[in-house]
C-alpha cells in the first residue's frame, strides 16, 4: 500500500531523512517513534505529496507518487487523510464545515446527508454539542479530535496521524487509541501513526518504526522492539514518558 | 555594482512569480468557483473598500476644483471646469486612487489571511483534501477584485466629480455650468477607460495578494512581513501599470 524506497529529504543541504526503505502492507497500522525533530512529520508529508523526496522512490498504491503533478495527486489523495500535528483546522469555518469539507469538495452528498455523517463523526470524538463552534473558540485537545474526525468524514483507504493524541488527557487519549484500532478493523485503513506515547504504540499498531536523527534504526512489532539491544531505541522506549 | 544587480534580479525573480501565479489561476479558472466564495469575497470587497473609496474621491474631486477654480477664472475658462475635474478623474484619479485604497485594504487582507493559512498548515490541509489551494482561494479573489474595482471605480468616478461639483458652487459656477462643461468635455471613452485600468488594477492587487500569502514565511512574523511587502508592491505596480495603460488608453 505504501511503499518507501531509498528515500532522501533534505532542506538546503540540511538532510532531515536518510535513506529510508519502509513498506506498509493494506490494512495494517504502523507507529512511528522517535525524538523531537527527528523528521517524523516530514516523513508523512512525503507519503502524502506535501514534500518532495530529494531522491528515492514513493509509492502509494501502485503509483509513484514523488513525481507526480498536483492533478494527479489530488487524486490519490481523495482516498487518503490526514491528522496534523497542530490540527490546522480551516479558522473561518465552523467545526461542521471542517469535518465536512472534503464531502462537500468532492461528493454529491445532500447538505443533509452530509450534516448525517458530521453527526457520527463527531459523536466519535465526542464534540457533539461544539457543532456550530468556530476552531478559535476550541481548546488544543478539542482541535485535534476535530482534525480527527475531518480525516475519517471521507472514508479514506489511508490515514496518516501525526501525534493524534499528544496533548490529551489520558482518558481522551485511550479513546482515540481505541478509535483508530476501531477505523482500522471496521474500516480495514491502513494507517501510519506518528506517536510519542509507547503504551498507545504498542496498544494499535501492529508494526513499529523508530526514527534516530533521520534514519531508521529499528522496525518490528511490539515484541522486537522491546527487546531490542540497541541502546538509543531501550533509551526511548523507556525515557520517553518521563521526557514527554 | 553587484548590489544594483542583485537587487534587479531578486525583483525580476518576483515578478516573475507573480506572472506565474497568475498563470496557473487563470489554468484553475477553467473550473468554474463556486459562486457562494466568488459572491462572499465581492461582499467582503465592496463593504470593506466603497466607505474610503467614497472619502477619498469627495475630497479629491474637491481639492481638484479648489487648485484649478481660481486659475481657470483668472482666464475666463470657468466653463470648463466641470470638464477637467472630471476627466481628470475619469482618466487617472479615480482608478489609480481607488486602486490604491483597496491595495491597502482588500490586498493586505488577502495577504494576511492566505499566509495566515500557510503558516498553520491550513494550506496544506486544503491538499490533502484534494482541494487545489489556487482554485479554491486565489481564483475567487480574483475574480471578485476583478468585479468590484471597475464598480468601486464607477461610484468614485461619481462621488470625484460630485465633491467638484461643491467647491465650484463656491466659486459661483452655477451648476449648470458645471453639468454642461462635463456634457461638452467628456467622452465616454474617458470614463470606460478608467474602468478597463480598474481591471488590471484588480488583477494586480489580487495577484501580488495572494501570491505573497502563499509564499509567506513560517510564524506570525511572516504574516506582517507578506502584509506590508504586498501593499508596497501592489502599489507600486498600480503605479507602474497606470502610467503604461494610460500611453495605450489616451495616446
Ligand atoms: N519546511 C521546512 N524547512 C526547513 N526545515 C524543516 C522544515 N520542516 C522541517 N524541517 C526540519 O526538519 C527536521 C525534522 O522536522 P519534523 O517536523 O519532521 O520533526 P518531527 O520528528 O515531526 O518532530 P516533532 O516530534 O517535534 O514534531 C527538523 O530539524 C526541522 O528543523
Ligand atoms: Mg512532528
Amino acid at each position: 500500500m505504501i511503499d518507501l524506497i531509498n528515500v532522501n529529504k533534505s532542506y538546503n543541504e540540511f538532510a532531515v531523512l536518510k535513506n529510508i526503505n519502509l513498506s506498509v502492507k493494506k490494512g495494517e497500522t504502523l507507529a512511528i517513534i522517535g525524538a523531537s525533530g527527528s523528521g517524523k512529520s516530514t516523513l508523512l508529508k512525503l507519503m502524502i505529496g506535501l514534500q518532495r523526496p530529494t531522491s528515492g522512490e514513493i509509492w502509494i498504491k501502485q503509483q509513484e507518487i514523488s513525481k507526480l503533478d498536483e492533478m494527479q495527486l489530488d487524486k490519490i489523495r481523495l482516498t487518503m487523510g490526514m491528522v496534523f500535528q497542530y490540527s490546522a483546522l480551516f479558522d473561518s469555518m465552523t467545526v461542521a464545515e471542517n469535518i465536512g469539507f472534503g464531502l462537500t469538495e468532492h461528493s454529491d452528498l445532500s447538505t443533509a446527508e452530509i450534516d448525517k455523517i458530521v453527526d457520527e463523526k463527531l459523536a466519535l470524538v465526542g464534540l457533539e454539542k461544539f457543532k456550530e463552534y468556530m476552531p478559535n473558540e476550541l481548546s488544543g485537545g478539542m482541535k485535534k479530535r476535530v482534525s480527527l474526525a475531518r480525516a475519517i468524514a471521507f472514508e479514506p483507504e489511508i490515514i496518516l496521524y501525526d501525534e493524534p493524541s499528544s496533548g490529551l488527557d489520558p482518558i481522551m487519549a485511550g479513546k482515540i487509541d481505541k478509535l483508530i484500532k476501531y477505523t482500522q478493523q471496521q474500516m480495514g485503513v491502513t494507517s501510519v501513526v506518528v506517536t510519542h506515547d509507547m503504551d498507545s504504540a504498542y496498544y494499535i499498531a501492529d508494526r513499529i518504526a523508530m526514527i534516530y536523527n533521520g534514519e531508521i534504526i529499528a522496525l518490528g512489532n511490539a515484541q522486537i522492539i522491546k527487546n531490542s539491544d540497541d541502546e538509543r531505541v531501550q533509551e526511548f522506549i523507556s525515557g520517553g514518558r518521563i521526557i514527554r | 555594482m553587484a548590489i544594483i544587480g542583485s537587487f534587479i534580479l531578486k525583483r525580476l525573480a518576483i515578478w516573475g512569480g507573480f506572472i506565474l501565479l497568475l498563470l496557473d489561476t487563470l489554468k484553475q479558472c477553467r473550473q468554474m468557483p463556486r459562486l457562494r466564495h466568488v459572491l462572499r469575497q465581492m461582499a467582503h470587497l465592496g463593504v470593506d473598500t466603497l466607505p474610503i473609496v467614497a472619502l477619498t474621491m469627495l475630497f479629491t474631486g474637491m481639492v481638484l476644483t479648489l487648485q484649478t477654480a481660481a486659475e481657470f477664472i483668472r482666464f475666463g475658462a470657468q466653463s470648463t471646469i466641470g470638464g477637467v475635474v472630471t476627466i481628470a478623474v475619469g482618466r487617472e484619479l479615480g482608478p489609480v486612487l481607488t486602486g490604491v485604497v483597496a491595495a491597502g485594504r482588500v490586498g493586505a487582507a488577502i495577504t494576511a489571511e492566505i499566509s495566515t493559512m500557510k503558516v498553520t498548515e491550513q494550506i496544506d490541509a486544503l491538499k490533502v483534501m484534494a482541494t487545489n489551494p489556487i482554485g479554491y482561494l486565489v481564483v475567487p479573489r480574483l475574480l471578485a477584485c476583478m468585479i468590484m474595482l471597475p464598480l468601486l471605480v464607477v461610484f468614485g468616478d461619481i462621488i470625484g466629480s460630485f465633491g467638484g461639483w461643491i467647491i465650484a458652487n463656491y466659486y459661483d459656477i452655477s451648476s449648470f455650468m458645471y453639468m454642461r462643461s462635463i456634457d461638452v468635455f467628456v467622452i465616454s471613452h474617458d470614463f470606460t477607460g478608467g474602468l478597463i485600468k480598474a481591471v488590471f488594477f484588480g488583477i494586480i492587487i489580487a495577484i501580488i495578494g495572494c501570491y505573497y500569502g502563499l509564499y509567506a514565511e513560517n510564524g506570525a512574523e511572516g504574516v506582517g512581513k507578506a502584509t506590508t511587502k504586498s501593499v508596497v508592491n501592489a502599489i507600486i505596480a498600480i503605479f507602474f501599470f497606470n502610467c503604461f495603460l494610460s500611453m495605450i488608453l489616451y495616446r
